[in-house]
């Protein structure tokens, strides 16, 4: 798979790490008081869909920048890839 | 119809003319007591015990496709009980023991061949690890040999202990360890839970659960409504997809799992070896090809095929440890959707749903676990309590931190 950085260009996926559902970008509050649900479904529960999937690459054999790759879990088609820290400040985060 | 020497003698001087189809081809009942979802080898096992141990007559196995054509035609045909954990071992000792009679109860021939198994020791560290191991198993019952290097380079001559880079140190074997024809598995349990009385439903894929007030009373197929007292899931790295129907997240994320066989060769490799300082293991079919594997390509997948990457890290494993197969063709290699749990263990449990259960997360260790986990899945079907084999593999040990974790990686499941 080769994956589009959107700094560096293409690159093989084999320079990347993967962590994972995009999902987890968004830690759930640990002052919330269903603290111990959310985190228990943040760490363990996933979607798994077959289909379009968006997920977490880390650039390790790279610049060490976080993707979040939209990836095809049934063809493992690529249709767009965002620097999680972009997806994160649009969703109002500071970093 | 008993499959016997005799038989095959007969039907051979009779020109083969009175053999009949293996199991029947029935159209789906309105009702079943149990039904369960997957015809691969856990769910045609479940079917096979819930009829032969637990007096279940009136079962369905439902299959989207074929039956035996996922993951259980797809794997290294590898069975072993090597394992660490108190949660893990007594289950895979019990599976293994179901695999030594195997042939005589389902009356097929299963091609069971207890070659052994050795994983590779290459560093002290590792031996201390493995001796460990080893008497984890023995306390569980099972076999284990802690092997010296003169021992290995007696029995595997064409191992090279001293190589400067990866030194054979010793090896943890396990000696009624071995490999199975996993096709024959499949046709095995299929033969014999149909002569039983189960309905095998093939081309039937599950549309939906029909759930009301919490009560599981049935599945929606692509052949309509099928009712039930007790629905039962084993779809393996289809568990994801099929249990977002009943609206349930699961702690499994679906990977590909890549396997290889080389061109058929005379006898060279006469068991089961894993290269302990990287992830390669490999053995001879008795067809003569060299069956081997490696890591998941680790990225969510149901593609059933992987990427180049992979393959390179695979067949470099193969060249550190045997460097005669790189005289020798790839023949073919193929792609397997593993249910990768969170902790690298399965879940054998009921759901939050009553009449919903659940089999699944055996990450790319599930064939050798065929037998119990059919045997335990109908366990907990006919009685709803586990088999006592089975108590660890809960849903909820993720909630209350009851993690079953062999290699201790935590809630990654790429890494297990």
């Amino acid at each position: 798979m080769i994956i589009d950085h959107p700094l560096l260009g293409p690159r093989d996926s084999s320079e990347f790490t993967y962590l994972g559902d995009a999902r987890l970008i968004d830690r759930p509050d640990p002052d919330g008081g269903d603290a111990a649900a959310a985190f228990y479904q943040y760490a363990y529960l996933r979607d798994n869909p077959a289909g379009w999937h968006r997920e977490l690459w880390f650039h390790e054999a790279g610049d060490r920048s976080w993707l979040v790759v939209t990836r095809n879990t049934l063809t493992h088609e690529i249709s767009k890839v965002e620097l999680a820290s972009d997806v994160a400040r649009a969703q109002g985060r500071s970093k | 119809m008993r499959y016997s020497g005799f038989r095959v003698i007969k039907e051979a001087l009779t020109g083969h003319k009175g053999w009949k189809p293996a199991w029947r081809d029935p159209e789906p009942a309105s009702y079943y007591d149990i039904v369960i979802v997957g015809g691969g080898g856990h769910g045609l096992a479940t079917a096979h015990y819930l009829a032969k141990e637990f007096g279940q007559a009136r079962v369905a196995v439902i299959e989207k496709g074929w039956i035996g054509g996922g993951n259980v035609g797809r794997n290294t045909t590898i069975v072993r009980s090597n394992y660490l954990l108190d949660g893990n071992e007594p289950f895979y000792e019990f599976s293994l023991k179901l695999w030594e009679g195997l042939e005589q109860d389902l009356n097929y021939n299963a091609m069971v061949s207890q070659r052994g198994i050795l994983n590779l020791i290459h560093s002290d560290g590792q031996r201390d690890a493995f001796i460990r191991r080893g008497n984890a198993m023995i306390l569980n019952g099972a076999d284990a040999d802690l092997m010296t290097t003169e021992a290995i380079k007696k029995k595997y001559p064409f191992l090279n202990t001293d190589d400067a880079r990866f030194p054979i140190k010793g090896g943890l074997a396990q000696h009624r360890g071995g490999t199975v024809r996993h096709d024959a598995v499949a046709w095995g349990y299929a033969r014999s839970a149909d002569s039983r009385g189960v309905d095998i439903i093939q081309n039937c894929e599950v549309t939906g659960f029909r759930i009301e007030n919490g009560v599981c009373k049935g599945v929606e197929t692509s052949r309509g409504f099928i009712g039930a007292g007790k629905v039962g899931c084993a779809v393996a790295g289809s568990s994801g997809r099929l249990l977002s129907l009943a609206n349930m997240r699961l702690p499994i994320e679906s990977h590909v799992l890549q396997a290889f066989v080389s061109e058929g060769l005379k006898p060279v490799l006469p068991g089961v070896i894993t290269f302990g300082a990287g992830h390669f293991y490999c053995s001879q079919s008795d067809k003569g090809g060299l069956v081997f594997g490696g890591d998941i390509d680790g990225y969510n997948s149901y593609a059933q095929r992987g990427n180049l990457p992979v393959v390179e890290d695979v067949c470099e494993g193969a060249m550190a440890i045997f460097p005669m197969l790189g005289r020798a063709r790839l023949l073919r290699m193929w792609g397997g959707v593993m249910d990768m749990s969170m902790d690298g263990s399965p879940i054998i449990d009921r759901t939050h749903i009553d009449g919903l259960y659940f089999n699944g997360g055996w990450c790319y260790g599930g064939f050798k676990a065929t037998p119990a986990s059919g045997f335990a899945f109908a366990h907990l079907l006919a009685r709803d309590e586990p088999h006592p084999t089975a108590t660890a593999y809960r849903l909820d040990r993720f909630e209350k931190g009851y993690m079953i974790d062999e290699k201790g990686v935590g809630n990654q499941p790429n890494l297990h």
